[in-house]
């Protein structure tokens, strides 16, 4: 318990431990024949597959339309997310009346609502760059709406008392303020971002890494489908880190101001 | 209570959403909107008996919030002991907590294709996900809540001679009951959406099953008739879990 020195070896040789046992487990699991066949491939066959697969400019072409899909979408979600939240933090009547309605749809999966995205903006990236714009804006609207709440009203009332515009309030009081809210809707709604197109190509598309994913379990590759799934999967923790890194940083450079 | 808070922004609220229905409806009517692509609010309310007559409505709920629950229930089971050991034990702890909190952001709903090759096109798949899901919450919010007993509570119950049993059960379960009933209520609901969010994507049942089901016949009217269905469930989800929350950390 508490108290007790830890040894600082430990936890590297504890993670290093968990890792190789977990592999040894799917090995295990891959040539006793527990599953059916196929259904858990040796990892060998995996990485193969994903060495393969990373050097095939077919699998960059899905690659490239997934981050074009997600990164679109997440500015146009995150962005209007943030003129919403500010609009609606201005006004504490607006925000009450429209909190019950917010909180509702983003407590909702947001993938139901692809059979309207695709009936609005078409079965191409049109429809998952809207998925992904429709996930992302939640996260940031009730962060930024929040983050109002926070903002002294003796600030604002300085502003307006020495004449300042709307446009000046907003830039020099409201938005410095913002910028951790901003940070926390940005980091949530990348996470999102990436879960809504991904699931929207693996639904329905003809291209993009959900799409390519899903390909090979129709297909019964699943050695295939793994490689992709873990390349995906490690794309997703890297531009979340990433976003993370970006967060900290600008929380770091406001600090001292 | 109600009285306390003001009506007003209720009624206005009520008020948008009435208003936002008849702005579409006007627009679907002079043609500004094509009504393939967005229902008329008349063609959804005269869609809703009958997609509650015909559709089995009853079943997809209890399929859905059955996978659900089963999914919360195997996540409380194995995810409060996990959040304690990771507080019993140091080296546990600093080696997981940081891979299970990294695990919260990534997008693990992907992985749902490898449940499906395990399991088949069955609810097990669902109740997998969200178990996964679910259990992330629920193991960091009790040894978050764990570490925030106050260690004097802890001396003096050891200086009373308690067995590290009484201690867990009079000193350290008490303290944490707020932040594992937290952990509890966002476990339902990442379990609830990702239960939703495969039955759609799967078409294995369930009322995520009925939203894809209306889109594929393209009965627009009664697809969109699912959705609000489907909305107002969740929403409705959110606010009883969160007064569940509320009452039980409280008492």
């Amino acid at each position: 318990m508490a108290g007790r020195a830890l040894n600082p070896a430990g936890v590297p040789a504890l993670r290093i431990a968990t890792l190789v046992g977990l592999w040894a487990a799917w090995e295990a699991a891959a040539r006793t024949g527990l599953f059916y066949e196929g259904v858990v491939p040796s990892s060998l066959l995996v990485l193969q597959s994903m060495a393969r697969h990373v050097v095939d400019p077919v699998f960059y072409s899905h690659a490239w339309r997934s981050i074009y899909e997600i990164g679109l979408g997440f500015a146009l979600g995150t962005g209007i997310g943030m003129v919403g939240g500010i609009a609606l933090g201005a006004h504490a009547f607006s925000n009450k009346a429209a909190a019950p309605y917010i909180h509702g749809l983003a407590s909702t999966p947001k993938i139901v609502f692809l059979p309207i995205l695709m009936l609005l903006f078409g079965a191409g990236p049109g429809s998952k760059i809207g998925m992904g714009a429709f996930s992302a804006f939640f996260p940031m609207v009730i962060a930024i709406a929040a983050g109002m709440g926070e903002i002294n009203p003796v600030h604002v009332r300085v502003a307006r008392s020495f004449n300042a515009s709307t446009w000046q309030i907003v830039r020099k009081v409201y938005l410095p303020s913002l910028v951790e809210p901003a940070i926390t809707g940005m980091r949530l709604g990348l996470g999102v971002a990436i879960i809504g197109v991904l699931l929207a190509e693996i639904k329905f598309s003809d291209r993009g890494l959900g799409h390519l994913a899903i390909q090979h379990y129709n297909f019964f590759r699943v050695a295939d489908m793994y490689a992709v799934l873990l390349l995906t999967f490690s794309l997703a923790v890297l531009a979340n880190g990433l976003m993370s890194r970006v967060g900290t940083a600008l929380v770091r450079r406001k600090a001292p101001a | 209570m109600f009285a306390s808070r003001g009506a007003g922004p209720v009624i206005a609220g009520l008020a948008a959403v009435a208003a936002f229905a008849i702005l579409l409806e006007t627009a679907i009517s002079v043609g500004l909107i094509g009504g393939f692509v967005v229902a008329p609010p008349t063609a959804i309310a005269a869609a809703l008996p009958k997609f509650f007559a015909e559709e089995a409505v009853g079943r997809a709920f209890l399929l859905t919030f059955g996978s659900t629950f089963a999914a919360a229930a195997l996540a409380a089971l194995i995810g409060i002991p996990v959040g304690y050991a990771l507080y019993r034990c140091q080296l546990l702890g600093r080696a997981y907590e940081n891979w299970i909190g990294a695990m919260f952001s990534a997008p693990l709903i992907l992985l749902y294709p490898m449940f499906l090759v395990v399991f088949g096109r069955t609810p097990a798949v669902c109740i997998a996900m969200g178990f996964l899901v679910g259990i992330i919450p629920v193991i960091l919010k009790t040894r978050e809540g764990l570490l925030a007993a106050r260690p004097v509570l802890i001396d003096v119950a050891r200086s009373f001679g308690a067995s590290e049993r009484e201690i867990l059960r009079k000193v350290l379960l008490p303290a944490a009951r707020p932040p594992i009933f937290t952990g509890l209520r966002l476990c339902l609901i990442y379990a609830m959406i990702n239960v939703v969010g495969i039955e759609f994507l799967a078409n294995l049942g369930g009322l995520g099953f009925l939203v894809g089901e209306m889109f594929d016949r393209y009965d627009i009217p009664a697809m969109y008739a699912a959705l609000i269905c489907l909305i107002l469930t969740s929403a409705l989800f959110y606010t009883l879990t969160g007064r569940a929350e509320r009452w039980l950390g409280a008492r």
